[in-house]
């Protein structure tokens, strides 16, 4: 069977919708089209029926009540809804009053849309810890009750991370923000994004009172999203961003993409049965995919706990090598690097300078991550292309050729410009 | 139409429904071209032995902090010109090219010629975009650094007062 090219090893980014989600999809177009919010018509009851059906798929994914599932517009906006949401809403101090308004914590290394949000909340009048993280990439439980006061009144920590797939103790995290006396209540939030359609999760189990989740990340259309908020012990609220035609509880108000909520459940639905049979079978193809790598180069390094990672995602950083330059060589292959000159800022992976890989490396990683639809042939494919690439640009790097030659590159005075 | 999509690759595809070129990557051929057939790679010698031989001037420039270290040798002849270059680059495409481009420039011309050389003339050469100027202006240094590298080791150092 010849290999489609180039072949997509970017699913953190982002995955192809199943076409079993675009087939529950495309009647909700131009067949059942109402808005669920036309209370008199069979157009919008048949169309708020699809979405309560999905709101209950996505429900079962995660072990909670139908009634906590607010749909947004996807894990930013959902980030955004809980940690200003919760802040704002369970502040110490109204606006204004010089005092502190509450303690929040979370990590360095979270996603845009946890640090801005909590940067925002700063200029509010909140104080946000970020926690260091281990060089493994991991926050543990122990790290938060470290930094908890009397004043916090909201964590959050994301489940996994989305440049190493690194897992935190996020049950552990949940329990200690529960274990508060009274009037001390922590709120925890999660965000679930990589988690969640890929790894069990039960929000009761689990201690978690609100989680963010994507529906492009489980193969499901972009656009749509949820916030997990929980109804009881303890009863969540939250301040709404939206605010308008009072949808969603009060907390999101908008037209419900029906569409692409139906595609969501559906893609929730999906994983709920195959998340099983998926993790085995991506555990394995990624390790063969960096033993390969591995045995094939010197000089490359894992990025994150070599276990506690989800299965499908591989962040390596190649020695002497630069990362765009090697996806521009890996020219088969659709990957992400950690390498400045892909972020608009030219300033390497914040995530993992956060966890001490050094600058150098930090331009030389590269992120694969596997899906539902890649194949052993194509990480066959890739751990030869990644081989040869890499070697290639060695053979063009000053940088090899010094540490051939055994000069100590970290001596070097380098003169930047 | 139908059954010519569902036999395309993905970027023939995007091509089919658009009909129209679909830039994929964001490099110009010609930055591409000096990675796949690239000219001029290597070194004179070791470390060590470049710093002893006194028709070879070497410039190396950038960090690796910054994800950008060029190294751009040249071999000047009795006469003073530039006879041989040779780079190493540890960058992006854009850089490579750049360095690369720069070597190519650099062989035939006089030590003044090849001071000349802007970093402008290698953004219009390689079509480079705004953001990857930078790699354009680390190669200007290189060369600079690299002729003043030679003119040092021979004690001709231009515009300067011997202090």
């Amino acid at each position: 069977m010849t290999l489609t090219k180039p072949i997509y090893f970017d699913n953190a980014a982002t995955s192809r919708c199943d076409p079993r989600v675009v087939e529950a999809m495309l009647p909700y177009f131009t067949e059942i089209y109402g808005n669920t919010g036309s209370r008199n018509h069979s157009f919008g009851w048949v169309a708020e029926d699809g979405v309560e059906v999905a709101r209950r798929q996505i429900a079962a994914l995660i072990g909670a009540d139908r009634k906590e599932v607010i749909f947004t517009s996807g894990s930013t906006e959902s980030n955004n809804l809980a940690i200003k949401g919760a802040a704002r809403m369970y502040a110490k101090h109204p606006a204004g009053s010089g005092e502190c308004r509450g303690h929040i914590i979370t990590a360095q290394h979270e996603h845009k849309a946890t640090l801005d949000p909590c940067k925002r909340l700063e200029k509010e009048g909140f104080e946000v810890t970020y926690l260091e993280p281990r060089s493994d990439g991991l926050i543990t439980a122990e790290m938060v009750k470290a930094e908890m006061r009397d004043d916090t009144i909201l964590v959050t920590i994301m489940w996994a991370n989305n440049e190493m797939g690194t897992i935190n103790e996020i049950p552990e995290i949940g329990a200690l923000c529960h274990d508060r006396p009274a009037g001390k209540q922590v709120i925890f939030h999660t965000d679930g994004t990589q988690w969640v359609g890929k790894m069990p999760a039960n929000v009761t189990a689990d201690n978690v009172d609100l989680m963010s989740m994507s529906s492009h990340k489980m193969y499901g259309p972009k656009g749509v999203g949820a916030l997990y908020v929980r109804r009881r012990r303890p009863r969540v609220r939250l301040t709404a961003l939206l605010e308008g035609g009072g949808q969603e509880r009060g907390m999101r108000s908008g037209t419900m993409n029906v569409s692409g909520i139906v595609g969501f459940g559906k893609a929730a639905e999906l994983a709920g049965h195959e998340m099983d049979s998926e993790r085995e079978r991506l555990l394995a193809l990624r390790k063969k995919l960096e033993a390969g790598i591995v045995a094939g180069l010197s000089d490359v390094q894992i990025n994150g706990h070599p276990e506690k990672r989800l299965p499908n995602i591989s962040n390596i950083s190649y020695g002497f090598v630069e990362g765009e330059s090697l996806m521009m060589a890996c020219k088969d292959i659709a990957m992400s690097s950690g390498s400045a000159c892909t972020s608009a800022s030219l300033e390497p992976s914040y995530v993992l300078k956060a966890i001490g890989v050094g600058d150098d490396l930090a331009h030389s990683s590269l992120r694969m991550s596997l899906g539902r639809f890649n194949t052993e042939e194509e990480v066959d494919f890739a751990i030869a292309q990644v081989i040869k690439s890499v070697n290639k640009l060695r053979d063009l790097s000053p940088l090899y050729d010094m540490h051939k030659e055994g000069i100590d590159i970290t001596k070097i005075e380098w003169q930047a410009h | 139409m139908a059954g010519a999509l569902a036999h395309a690759d993905a970027q023939e595809k995007v091509r089919l429904i658009k009909g129209r070129k679909v830039n994929t990557m964001a490099y110009s051929d010609k930055v591409i071209e000096h990675y796949e057939k690239p000219r001029n790679v290597g070194s004179f010698g070791t470390q060590k032995e470049i710093k002893e031989r006194t028709d070879i001037g070497v410039g190396l420039v950038g960090a690796p902090e910054c994800g950008d270290v060029m190294q751009l040798q040249i071999k000047v002849d009795q006469d003073g010109n530039i006879e041989d270059a040779k780079f190493k680059c540890f960058g992006c495409g854009s850089a490579i090219a750049s360095s690369s481009l720069a070597t190519e420039w650099l062989k035939g011309k006089s030590l003044d010629e090849g001071e000349a050389i802007r970093n402008t003339e290698i953004v219009e050469e390689l079509s480079l975009p705004p953001v990857k100027i930078h790699c354009s202006v680390l190669a200007e240094d290189a060369i600079k650094a690299a002729i003043e590298d030679y003119r040092h080791k021979n004690g001709i150092d231009h515009d300067h007062d011997e202090s």
